[in-house]
């Protein structure tokens, strides 16, 4: 098959699919906006659990108890130069050193759906605040 | 003149006797009572937050913080003449949690009088800190000074009586500082009348000293930084010359002068909490006169934690904060101000970037 061929043929298929869709991709509703609130909120809402949970680490202290409404924890400000760690870290690498220390718990993968949560519920509290990367 | 000549050489004299003494970073401290035989010291520690984990397990962090406090208030010298706990020893109220926090503060070679707080309170309404550490308001007389314990963390009854199933239900949904479930503090309308009754056999000249855990005056509900009845009870100290009110609870400094009153609040052993102006989301009133303690550094365990010894000059108190990981900090009665003062970083000038808060 030749360059000529496939790109003729790229082209077909591309004006079949335009023909096909007759909804572009960008339009949305108020429903659909709801809806993937809901989920954003949904996800602070277990955030907030897990951040008053007693069972998060191993010995009975929750993030709370330190950062109440997750005050102090300037999720704006990251990524960030973390001193004593030595390098430009973002937050979630300082939410499991508070997890192994105070907490004495288990640190959790970036892309755990419990960090995420508890990473919604940090940067919702603090809504509104301007962002200032790298800010101590 | 009442002066404090802080005095390494005089630390190190007196805690060479102990083998962590030489290892504790104090600057121990000298009173010079050159002007009156009224001025003396006493030591105050408060909210070290025992907290149990199970069977002989605390959390280690915690005691820590409360064991390094007695240690240190042990090497006291001259020795002051007693010493307050301004509340929240336990974290939930239990047995346990009472009773090792008092093992910890049996190592004080002082008498030790005890402030309710809620974390003590709200799981048998102070039934087994009573038996422990006594009534949970009373006063007493010292040296001309007349001090006032008042049980400050008090809330509706409604709240209390019949709202929880279970008793421990009702501890934790107080223990949450930020928990929407929780209700304001209050001292309630038994303890305005006794301390009505209480004050009107002191002359209005005695210096007064009210001991409370919440702060007697409003800075942030959501955190309980805040006692619903606070200008009732100021209202029955107004008639009095020098009053001086000092709180626990909020794990942070802060300061104010109300009229005639001067409020102080006191660091906790366990750990600091946040301004309430980081919370983005909330009003707040903290007092203008107050600078605010250094920022935490989390990576130190004790740091924004610490304890205080308190200075009773002429009737005044001025608060010489013993703190882990930062500089001391002293605030000091100013006279001619009439106002509670940081010596050091009073002026917008003299702060320093870690006591910015946001
Ligand atoms: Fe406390
Ligand atoms: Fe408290």
């Amino acid at each position: 098959m030749s360059t000529f061929d496939f790109i003729g043929k790229g082209l077909l298929a591309l004006s079949l699919m335009v023909t096909v869709n007759t909804v572009s991709a960008d339009e949305f509703t108020p429903e659909d906006q709801q809806r993937w609130q809901q989920q954003f909120m949904d996800s602070v809402k277990q955030g907030r659990e897990l951040w008053t949970s007693p069972t998060l680490g191993t010995n009975g202290v929750a993030c709370a108890q330190c950062h109440p409404n997750a005050a102090n924890t300037h999720p704006e400000t990251y990524p960030k130069f973390q001193k004593q760690i030595g390098k430009v870290i973002p937050l979630w690498e300082m939410i499991n050193w508070c997890l192994r220390n105070p907490l004495e718990g288990v640190p959790l993968a970036a892309d755990d759906p419990k960090m995420i949560a508890i990473q919604a519920y940090v940067t919702y509290e603090r809504r509104g605040v301007k962002l200032e990367p790298g800010k101590h | 003149m009442n002066d404090i000549n802080r005095s390494r050489r005089d630390f190190l004299r007196t805690g060479g006797a102990l083998a962590l003494g030489a290892s504790l970073p104090i600057s121990l401290v000298e009173l010079a009572f050159a002007e009156s035989s009224q001025n003396f010291t006493f030591a105050y520690i408060s909210d070290a937050h025992i907290q149990h984990i199970k069977g002989n397990r605390f959390v280690r962090n915690w005691d820590m913080g409360l064991q390094r406090a007695v240690a240190e208030v042990n090497l006291l010298t001259p020795k002051p003449d007693f010493v307050m706990f301004g509340g929240d020893l336990a974290q939930l109220g239990s047995k346990e949690e009472l009773d090792h926090g008092a093992e910890i503060m049996s190592a004080l070679k002082h008498d030790v009088r005890y402030v309710m707080g809620e974390h003590d309170y709200y799981l048998d309404l102070g039934a087994y800190w009573e038996q422990l550490f006594g009534p949970q308001y009373y006063s007493f007389d010292h040296k001309g000074v007349h001090f006032i314990v008042l049980n400050s963390i008090r809330t509706y009854d409604d709240w209390t009586f019949k709202r929880w199933p279970t008793a421990e239900q009702r501890m934790l949904e107080m223990a949450g500082l930020d928990n929407p479930n929780g209700s304001p503090f209050m001292v309630g309308e038994e303890q305005r009348k006794w301390l009505k009754e209480d004050l009107a056999k002191v002359t209005k000249t005695t210096p007064l000293v009210v001991f409370s855990h919440s702060p007697l005056q409003k800075i942030y509900k959501g955190w309980n930084f805040w006692t619903e009845d606070a200008e009732q009870i100021q209202a029955l100290l107004k008639a009095y010359k020098k009053v001086s009110v000092i709180y626990g609870h909020v794990h942070q400094i802060q300061y104010n002068q109300i009229g005639n009153i001067s409020f102080n609040s006191v660091m906790a052993t366990a750990w600091p909490w946040p301004y309430p102006q980081a919370y983005a989301q909330a009003e707040q009133y903290l007092p203008k006169l107050t600078v605010p303690m250094n920022r935490a550094d989390p990576f130190f365990e004790r740091d924004a934690t610490g304890w205080q010894f308190i200075n009773v000059a002429n009737g005044n108190v001025d608060l010489n904060f013993t703190l882990y990981s930062n500089k001391d900090r002293v605030v000091r009665f100013d006279k001619a101000k009439k106002q509670p003062q940081d010596v050091e970083y009073q002026v917008d000038k003299a702060r320093i970037d870690p006591q910015s808060h946001y």
